[in-house]
Parts: C-alpha cells; structure tokens; sequence
C-alpha cells in the first residue's frame, strides 16, 4: 500500500474519531442527560469532525500544489505530508473540542457549514463554463498571436494543412489555418444528418403522438431510445464497417453505369455516411424533443379540428404543427447543435482530407476531426499547430452557445404559451 | 347553396382527402421503420461481426523444455529462465510437425502460425514452476490470427472434393504429380477452365462498359483514357481465353487464380498443372505424405486466389494439417477477457480497457455525485431568487449542451497544462467526464427533489425541525432512489463517451492491465470506448471482429447499468 | 331505470337518441338513453357534473370515436339516418353536426383562416371570392363582423374570451351545419360575453337544430325550449324546458333545480 493510501485511511480514522469524541464530550458536559444540551450530541460529533477534517484536507491540497514546486522526493513529500495533515487534524479537534458546552449551538454552525458546502458545489457549474472561456480565450490569443493577429485569415482563409507549421524555422509563419474548407465540411455533414434526422424525427413523433396505438407507442418509444442510449464511438464504427462500403458500393455501381466520375471516385470515408450516420443518432433526440412538444399542444385544439370534420393529417398539418413550430424549430437547433459538436463519428468515418468540396461522395473533414487530429499524438504545446484545436474549440464552443441560447429562449417561450 | 349541394361538395374531395391522409401516415410509419431498420441493421453487422471473436482456435504443441535452452546458466533461477529461447523451444515444436520444412522462406511462413509473444507466456510458465525445465510439456495458444480467420472460413472460401480411384505419387525436387489411372482430374480440369471462362467474360463486360463510355465521354482527353482502358481488358481477357484453349498441353495454374490443394496419403500438394487428359496434376508438396499410392484424393478448391490474401497455400496446408492431427481445438475466446491491448490481435483484450473504464467511472461518480446532488438540493430547496441562482440556472442548461470534446479541450487546459495532473491518467479523465455529467445529474436530480410534495416539507418544519433537517431527513430520502437513477444514467452516458478522453491523452497503447487500485488512478490507461476507437483503427483484419466484440463488451455493461435503473425505479417509485 | 318523459308532440325530430350507452373501458358512462330532439329550436342537457351530459352531446357528432376506450352503444339518427353505421364517415357527418367547445379554442392561425378552415379543408368555395363571402356571413352571424371586419389577418387567439367564443362559433356555421352542439359555451366567460352568446343561440335558433350542455339552470331556462335532465349517467327527465323547470315530475329533478344537490 503506498503512503498516499495510508494517510488517506488515517485521516478517515482520525476524522470518525472525531466524530465520536464531540459526541461522548457532549453527553458528558451534559452530565449525562443529553436534553439539557441545544443540539443534539451527534451534531458535536458533526462539529468536531468537520474541523479536523477541514485543516487536515487544507493541508493535504496545499502540499500537492506546493511539493510540485520544491521538487522532492516523491515518498519523501508524501511522508511530510501525511505527518503534517494529521497534525492539523489533530490541532482542530482540540480546539473545536475546547467549545462544546451545553449552550454550544453545535447545529447552526454544523448547517451553516452545510450551506457553505452546497453554495460551493453550485458554484462549480459556472466554474466549469469560466474554465471553458477562460482557457479556450487564453490559448487561442496565444495562437492568434502566432499567427500574426491575421484572425481574418483563419476565419475565411481557404487552405487548411497545419502540419506545415510544425517545422521549426516557420513557426508561426505558415498561411495554412484557414479553416474555411472545416467549416464547410461541417456545414454539409450537419446538413446531410438533419435532411435525415428532421424528416424521420418528426415523423415518428407525429406518428407516435397522434396514430399509434398504446402498444405501439410502448414498444417503439424505448426502442428509439436505444438508438439515443449507443455510444458514438458505436455509430463511429458502424458508419466504417457497415454504411461507408454500402455507400461506396452503391455510388461506384451507379456511377459505373451512369458515368458520372463523381459517384465512381467515392471513397469509404465519405461526407455522406458520416452525415448519414450522424443522422441516424440524432433521430431519437428530435423525436423525443419534437414529442414532447406536440403533447404540450392542448387537446381542445385537436378537438376543435375534429369536430370541424378535420382528418388526423388536416388536424396535423393545419392546427397542431403551426401551433408546434416554435417548439420544433427549437428542438430542431439543438439538434443542429449536437450535430456540429459531435466528434467519434466524424472522426471514424469522415476522413481527414481537408477538401473544399460540395460532393457529399468525397471525404471531408470537420472542426472536431481537426481538434482531434491536432491534439492526439505527441506534439509540444507551444506550436501554433496545437494552438490552433482551440482556436477551433473556441469557435464551436462560440457557435454552440449561440445555438443553444436562442433554441432554449425559443422552447421556454413555447412552454409559457401552453402552460 | 342548399344541404344536398353541400353533402355532394364534401363527398367529390373525400377521395382525395384520404389518399393524403394515407399518404400523410405512411410516412410516419415509413419514420419508424427506417430508424428501427437502422438499429436492426447497427446491432445486426455489429452483432455477426462480434460472433466470431467470442471463439478462437488454439495450437497445442508437444513443447520439449529443453535444459540448455530454457536455461542456459543452469540453476533454475528466475535470472537464468529470463535469458532462456522459448521462442527458439516452440520454433523447434513446430518444425517437429512438419520436418521437411527447410527453406528459410518457408520457415518463416511456418512460424507465421504464431505471434512469438506467446513464447512470454511458456517463460512465465516455467518461471512459476522450474521444476518444467527438461520435461516435455503440451503448450497451448492462440493461433495466429490468419489461421483463426481461415480456419473461420473469413479468409477464403474452401470447397472440398473427394476423387476416388487410385492414385500413385511421384515426387522429386519438393514437387510432386499424382496420377489417376481412372482420369479423374479431368473434373477439377474443367472446373478450372469454367472458372477462367467465367473471368475473362467479366473482364470483356467490363472492357464493354469502358467503351461505352468512352463514347459517351464529353472530353477527348477521359474519352482516350476509357478506350486506352477497355483495349487493357480487351487483352487480359484472351489472355485468358488462350489458358483454356485445349490445346493438347499442361492446363496451368497461376496464383492469380483460385488455389487447389490436393490432400492425400497424409501430406498437401499445391497443384500447379493439371495435364490435358485429366489423368495427372503436378505441384509442390506443402506437406510431405507417407505413401506412394493412395486410394482416395481429396481436392481443396480455395476461392480467393494465393495472390489476393496474405495466408499463403502452404500456411493453409500446414494449418489443415495440425486440424487434422488434433492439434487444433475451438474454443471460447477467454484470452479476449483476461489479456490488455496487444498489437497482434490473438492476443489482444479488454481486460486493460475494462479496468480503466471503472477506474474512471469510480472518479466520475466520486465527483458528479455529491456535486450534482448538492447543486440540485441547493437549487430546488436552498437558494434564495437572485441573479447568483439565475446564472447558475442558466449555465448547467448550457452546460448540458456544450460539446463533449469542449469538455476535453477544458482538461487538456486546466487539468494538465496547468495543474501539471498526468497525462492518459483515469483520475483526469473521470474529473473531466463529471463535469461533463454533472448537469445530466443536477437537472434529473432537481426533478426528483420537486416531485416530492411540499406537504411532506411543511410537516417536517411544522413539527421543529430545521430547514437543513427537513431536507436531508425527508426530502432527499424519498427522492432518493430518482436521484440515484438519474445518477445512474449519467454514467451509463459517461462510460460511452470517448472524444473529451483524446483530448486529455487516454488513447495512449497500453499493453498492461492497470491496477485496480489508487495508484491506478496516476497511471495511464484507457477505456472501453477509447479500446473500441484504437481497435476500429487496426491494420490487421481479426482487429474488426474484435472491435465488435468489444462493443457487445461494452453494450452490455451499459444495458446492465440502464437495467439497474430501470429496475430501481420500478422497485422504489413512490406516486403521491 | 325509466325515464320520465313529459307529452309533448315533436314532430319534426331532427336527432333521434334510442338506448344510447357509453363505456368508457369497464367504465359504463351512460346507458340507455333514449331522445328525440326538434329542429329549429334550443335543447339544453342539464345535471350535476359527471352525469354524462357531455358524453351523450359526443355521441351526435362521434367525436367519441377519437377516444381509445370508448365505446359506443345505440342508436343516434339524425334526420332518420344511422350515424353509427359503418357507411357514415365521421369527416363528413361532422361537416353537418358543428361543435363548440367549454374554452375557447380558436386555431393558432387568423381570423380569417380560423372562419375559412372547414370550407377549405370539406372544399366548399371554389374561389377566393366565394371564400370572402362565406367568412364574412359566418362573422355577422355570429354578431363578430363590426368586430372584427378591420383585423381579419390577426391570430385568433389576440381577440378576447367571449370574441374567441364567438369566433369558434363563426368557425362551426361556416360549413353551414345542420346541427350545433355547444358544450358549456359559457363557462369560461364573463357574464357580459356570457349575455352575448345567449342573444346569438338565440338568434341562430331560426336556422340550426341546437343542442347545448349547461351547468347553469338558468341559462338553461333563458335560452332553451326543451330540456332533458341527466342524473349519474341516466336520462331522467326530458320535456319543454317550462314544463321542468316548474313541474319536474322526479324527485331528482325536482331536487336539483330547487339548488338541494349539484
């Protein structure tokens, strides 16, 4: 067992210790008639073992941070460690110990500290989004920077191939990050998988909500769901080894007899088995969201229509889709969203060729694939090369937000309108 | 316009009125079943794909540990047994089986039957248990993956025949010709033959199609290139017209065509020629026999021709050979579950990627779910109406859409560059994938705190208690089996991803299996998902069949996870 | 148990009711229900809530066929035709039975096109002119034109509870039905565009056969000229509203227009 286990057990000791010690202190101040002490004694047990447990965590995470600095032996600065974290432990049990009494308000301070502690843990969230800004904002200035501020460069230029920047004599010299050619290859993946995905989606929440029987609803609904349940690195390998060759297959085959050159150069890794495919995934998601979006339509207006002498399709068409559309055109967004950020299966099944292309049979490749390709393998992190993935990540974290931001407004207003 | 008009109004468009109203449903139910016959056909490939890595064949040789060899300083001391040639003890075993093996080529061919990491496995074998040295043992292990594929019937497809009638053999020079006095070869002769017919007539369809086009053809220059290419097919097909062309010679067989091995007295022979009458076939000896008459023959017909694979004629000889001498068995592949990454894929597993996978998903959970769980109590009971709360609200709904690889650019940033935390490491990646999770599990935890009625709070303050006592003695207990499916759910989720984990180094090759313990944490590993990623990667073909399996793997440990909640729901749902 | 019917001559029945039953699952609604209903003139279903007054009302035009479990038992004929017969299609009986619903419940689309949806979906102009006119006649009928005449292309729902009312009725005469069904028209509104509505079923008495379900005894008494009084899912009482209203001849009805339940 290394020192690092040991301590952490000690602690665990020591601070369950503690627990019982505030509470046997407690019932004795009390003279052994526990109702004439303000709290409870298990919250001076609480009291106690959250002030031994505090200094000693405190010590804990300052020796991390501190030991990487000094630079000493590894068993060395765990063995200082776990000796000093126990003594600050041990010096906050006796003095915490020092103010129970039977006033002693041992349950405010033990839920003020409460309050402390899930005030922190909310905080986190924002913490987490400052950590995005902040270090997706301080890389990509320090890649901007090596770009020579030529930001319009990136944002419209037309030739992506950033290896060339990786030799040492043209850092930060190279005109290779226009990302145009990434951004088009996003646009049209996310395109082919909504042309599959909104169709489909909506038609099948249409379909459930509105004609299927119980039983169908019950054995199709979670059917879809596994659909939205597989891993993406799943969908990544099922577009490889299943939907790429088909594709390629059936393009070669009819552009064999057509002629078209287009279709006979298709390639396995090809922007349409990725859309394809990412189309497939997101089906559930505009389903599910499209769903619950019908059934927020009231009744009485399908009832309305109906005894207007309206069919099911007229009802849909006329009166519960137009009253949907806000709501779908949002669930739509976000699944626009999730497409644009997906990364396993472009990344498996899109190719890498950076082609500024409009044929949906070539392989194209994306933001993600990119920040993937950019920062896997070994690469030192001063080089505009992998600079540039954040750049990249700031860009789609930008466009997501964006997204995310108006389809959230978008289906809140919705849902004030019916509520 | 009177009652009549109307009702004769409303009848003329009824018709067309349904027709849309059938066509409206038929594309709803077309929807479903496209998105269902998608799953089908994406558990299907996957599914038939996985079969065949659940099974692999293994070798079983008669291992002589010879004591020189294994131990060459003589005392049976780990040291010693360390310096030790298994791979040389197993290459001995092997040309024992086939002792006419000689040429350098061919041996190297002969040893392609194993990955001569196997031989680690005879090391620490004898290592565990010196008392081996000197003793002949029976050694088993996976047969390389070529042979396992082929022996799967994935590498070519094998038809067998069996002549009967009599045949004598004659051999000279590693070449041998078998004689049938009845003529039968003269079947095999014209199977060739058909098989050549069959060839060239595609060929001249597809010399065809190059010349339409290059009628069609808008541009002089493509119109050349489609003619240029049909004249090419024009040629390759009376090439091979002329082989069929009975013309009194040897009919020959070139490794461009389908291979045809002949089994017989015991040995292989790769036929080469069959003669003209059908009454002999000539080739190399693969596999030596042991008589020069044999009353029965046996023809292997292999469909992809020797050139198109990479398991030569006599790999398969030799492979079909240890078959039938029982040195082959099929058996569940438990090597798949017990071994860590390899690069030769008969040996390579999930154990590695399993381990880190609950070395992860122990951080995560470690982290998202107090926090998540906190959040949401603070949220839902806790926090008063201000902008601090509006923001927070805001965030983790923004949060919950944010892209998971952001996720990864975050840890890449802040957990390694600056907190200098190690690289591929499952204490990183679980940091990462729970803040990844934690809105999943603070928006599904807040529904459960809300759907607890606030007749229970009002009864807990009305008799004394504190908010704080209330919440945590009434509240959280009865929302805590939605809680803890919501949590449970979000793992699930977080064991299926993979691009945050690139991000922060975890697709590193690790060919050790992590320790399950906290010092794993720091160490670098990888996971299920990044396992399947790496695997669908592979050059080697046994790696796409693996990489299916280790999906299934992975599926199953989602559905039990997806199951557990499920069956927690229904077990403690409570409805008030 | 037999319900107690007051003689009065109905000549021209324009709805026929004979044993009328609705389950709802294994839950029996209504049963047998027995009716004849005059053209031109005012019925008034009245009862205590859950009496299945607005089940019976759904029979007439089949709007329980759009529920799962329901079941519909009897025989409804309007004008001496079998409406529950396999040859009766539901879209064109409710073409001639218009409903009205409790709320207000105009399409999220304009005005206009809330008037024009039956005529454009059944086909009943065959131009914009014809269109033009239907809408604007539903509209004054509906006493809604001065109203409404300069704001024809804003959404339905911009309008106010009692003109949203008036609107859904505008939108049922449109296809010029032959019966019209309300079902507590009134219970959302004020009492202002309650009076409105009242003086318009009033009006349109002269055209359509119309059947409305109250919960007001009163309304019943100011709008009607027959009532049937429904008491936990049986027809108990049915005769001219006046009749009823002052000579109830069950104790239940008796019991529930003098205020003891409901």
């Amino acid at each position: 067992m290394s020192v690092s286990a040991i301590t952490g057990l000690a602690l665990l000791v020591l601070i369950a210790a503690a627990f019982y010690a505030g509470r046997a202190r407690a019932v004795a101040v009390s003279g052994d008639k526990p109702v004439r002490l303000h709290s409870l004694p298990n919250y001076h047990g609480y009291f106690l073992a959250a002030w031994t447990a505090i200094p000693a965590l405190a010590v804990v995470v300052i020796a991390t941070i501190v030991e990487r600095q000094l630079g000493m032996s590894a068993w060395t600065s765990a063995a200082l460690t776990a000796v000093l974290s126990v003594l600050a432990g041990l010096a906050g049990l006796s003095l915490a110990r020092r103010r129970i009494n039977t006033g002693f308000r041992a349950r405010n301070h033990v839920e003020r500290l409460i309050d402390v502690v899930l005030l922190a843990s909310s905080v986190i969230a924002i913490l987490t989004t400052v950590g995005i800004v902040a270090s997706l904002l301080f890389e990509s200035l320090r890649f901007f920077e090596a770009i020579d501020w030529r930001i319009d460069r990136f944002l419209f230029g037309l030739h992506w191939s950033p290896q060339i920047a990786i030799r040492a004599d043209q850092v930060g010299q190279s005109g290779a990050f226009g990302a145009v050619p990434l951004f088009a290859g996003t646009a049209m993946i996310t395109l082919i998988a909504m042309i599959v995905a909104a169709p489909v989606g909506l038609f099948s929440a249409i379909y459930l909500s509105e004609y299927a029987g119980p039983t169908t609803r019950r054995i199709v609904k979670p059917l879809l769901e596994i659909l939205a349940g597989i891993p993406t690195v799943v969908y990544g390998f099922f577009a490889l080894l299943t939907i790429g060759p088909a594709i390629r297959g059936a393009a070669e085959w009819v552009g064999d007899l057509t002629g078209i050159v287009a279709l006979q150069n298709a390639v396995t890794q090809s922007a349409l088995s990725a859309g394809l495919v990412m189309g497939v995934m997101i089906i559930p998601f505009v389903s599910s969201l499209s769903d619950d979006v019908i059934n927020a339509v009231p009744q009485s207006l399908r009832d309305g229509s109906y005894a207007m002498g309206a069919t099911k399709s007229e009802t849909v068409r006329e009166v519960i889709l137009p009253a949907a559309l806000p709501g779908i055109v949002g669930a739509l967004l976000l699944a626009v969203s999730r497409a644009v950020g997906e990364t396993m299966i472009v990344v498996m099944a899109a190719g890498q060729g950076a082609n500024l292309t409009g044929n949906p049979f070539e392989s194209v490749t994306t933001i993600t694939v990119q920040i993937v390709m950019l920062l896997t393998g070994d690469q030192e992190f001063d080089s505009p090369k992998t600079l540039s993935a954040f750049a990249l990540g700031l860009v789609l974290f930008a466009f997501t937000l964006v997204l995310n931001v108006i389809a959230l407004r978008v289906v809140q207003k919705y849902r004030e309108k019916y509520d | 316009m009177t009652s009549a008009d109307r009702q004769s109004a409303v009848q003329k468009r009824l018709l067309k009125r349904y027709r849309d109203e059938a066509r409206f449903r038929a594309f709803g139910i077309a929807a479903i079943v496209f998105a269902l016959a998608m799953l089908a056909l994406l558990i299907g490939s996957i599914g038939s794909q996985a079969i065949s890595a659940f099974t692999v064949n293994e070798l079983t040789l008669r291992v002589e540990l010879d004591a020189e060899r294994v131990d060459p300083a003589g005392d049976r001391s780990p040291d010693s047994l360390r310096r030790g040639s298994y791979n040389g003890v197993l290459q001995d075993a092997l040309r024992a089986e086939f002792p006419t093996v000689t040429e350098r080529e061919d041996l190297r061919d002969l040893f392609g039957l194993y990955t001569p990491l196997v031989a680690a496995r005879l090391l620490n074998q004898v290592a565990d248990n010196p008392d081996l040295v000197g003793q002949t043992i029976d050694f088993t292990f996976p047969i390389s993956d070529h042979a396992d594929l082929y022996l799967k019937g994935q590498i070519t497809g094998r038809e067998s025949e069996v002549l009967a009638g009599g045949f004598t053999i004659s051999r000279a020079d590693g070449r041998a010709t078998i004689i049938s006095e009845a003529g039968v070869f003269a079947a095999v002769r014209d199977a060739v033959r058909a098989d050549l017919d069959l060839r060239a007539d595609a060929i001249e369809a597809r010399a065809e199609r190059y010349e339409t086009r290059s009628e069609a053809a808008g541009d002089a220059a493509r119109s050349e290139q489609s003619s240029q290419d049909a004249e090419a097919a024009r040629q390759q097909a009376a090439a091979l017209r002329a082989l069929t062309r009975d013309d009194g010679g040897d009919l020959e067989l070139t490794p461009q065509l389908p291979s045809r091995l002949v089994r017989i007295a015991g040995g292989f022979v790769s036929v080469d020629a069959i003669s003209a009458d059908g009454r002999s076939v000539s080739g190399r000896i693969l596999v030596d026999g042991d008589a020069d008459t044999a009353a029965s023959a046996e023809v292997l017909t292999l469909s992809v021709p020797q050139a198109d694979r990479r398991f030569s004629d006599a790999q398969i000889a030799w492979t079909e050979a240890l078959q039938a001498r029982g040195n082959v068995s099929e058996g569940f592949n438990t090597w798949l579950f017990t071994n860590a990454d390899s690069r030769e894929p008969e040996l390579a597993g999930v154990l590695g990627a399993m381990i880190g996978t609950v070395l992860t998903i122990a951080v995560t959970m470690a982290l998202a779910m107090p926090i998540g769980v906190f959040t949401a109590i603070y949220l839902e009971e806790f926090a008063p109406k201000n902008r601090l709360t509006d923001l927070i609200e805001v965030n983790i709904n923004n949060l919950a859409a944010v892209p998971s690889i952001v996720f990864g650019l975050l840890g890449l940033a802040v957990f390694i560059n600056t907190f200098g935390l190690p690289r591929s490491a499952p204490l990183v990646g679980g940091m990462v994938l729970a803040l990844m999770t934690l809105p999943t599990i603070i928006i599904s935890a807040r529904a459960a705190l809300k759907a607890v009625p606030p007749s229970i709070r009002e009864a807990a303050l009305g008799v004394g208690a504190s908010k704080t006592q209330t919440v945590f003695h009434h509240v959280l207990p009865l929302s805590a089996p939605g809680i803890l499916t919501g949590s449970i759910i979000g793992m699930a989720q977080a064991m299926g991803e993979t691009a945050p984990l690139l991000m922060i180094g975890m697709v590193a090759f690790i060919a050790d299996v992590p320790s399950l313990s906290l010092d794993g944490l720091t160490e670098p590993a990888t996971v299920m998902p990044v396992q399947i990623f790496l695997w669908s990667d592979g050059a080697e073909r046994a790696f796409e069949a693996r990489t299916a399996a280790a999906i299934i793997v992975l599926l199953g440990l989602m559905i039990t996870f997806n199951a557990l909640a499920v069956f927690l729901r229904r077990r403690f749902e409570t409805r008030w | 148990m037999s319900t107690v019917y007051h003689d009065t001559k109905i000549e021209n029945a324009k709805v026929e009711l004979d044993n009328v039953g609705v389950t709802y699952g294994s839950k029996t609604a209504v049963s047998g229900v027995a009716l004849r209903i005059p053209d031109r003139s005012v019925t008034a279903f009245i009862g205590p809530s859950g009496c299945g007054k607005s089940t019976v009302l759904r029979t007439i035009n089949r709007m329980n066929d759009t529920i799962d479990i329901a079941r519909v038992s009897g025989s409804v004929k309007i004008d001496g035709e079998e409406i529950n017969s396999k040859s009766v299609d539901p879209v064109v009986l409710r073409a001639r039975v218009g409903m009205v619903f409790q709320k207000p419940n105009p399409f999220p689309k304009s005005i206009y096109d809330n008037v024009a949806y039956g005529p454009r979906i059944h086909g009943l102009a065959s131009g914009k002119a014809e269109l033009d006119a239907i809408v604007e006649t539903s509209l004054k009928k509906a006493g809604l034109w001065n109203e409404v005449a300069d704001r024809l292309d804003q959404p339905g729902t911009s309008l106010s509870g009692g003109q949203q009312q008036r609107l859904v009725i505008a939108r049922a005469i449109a296809v010029s039905p032959e019966v019209i069904l309300m079902d507590e028209p009134c219970s959302a509104l004020d009492p202002i565009a309650t009076a409105k509505i009242e003086e318009l079923i009033d009006e349109l008495r002269e055209n359509y056969c119309i059947i409305i379900v109250t919960h007001s005894m009163a309304q019943a008494a100011r709008v009607s000229q027959m009532t049937a009084f429904f008491h936990l899912g049986d027809l108990v009482e049915y005769g001219p509203t006046e009749a009823i209203f002052t000579n109830p001849r069950d104790q239940r009805t008796q019991d529930y227009i003098t205020g003891r339940f409901g």
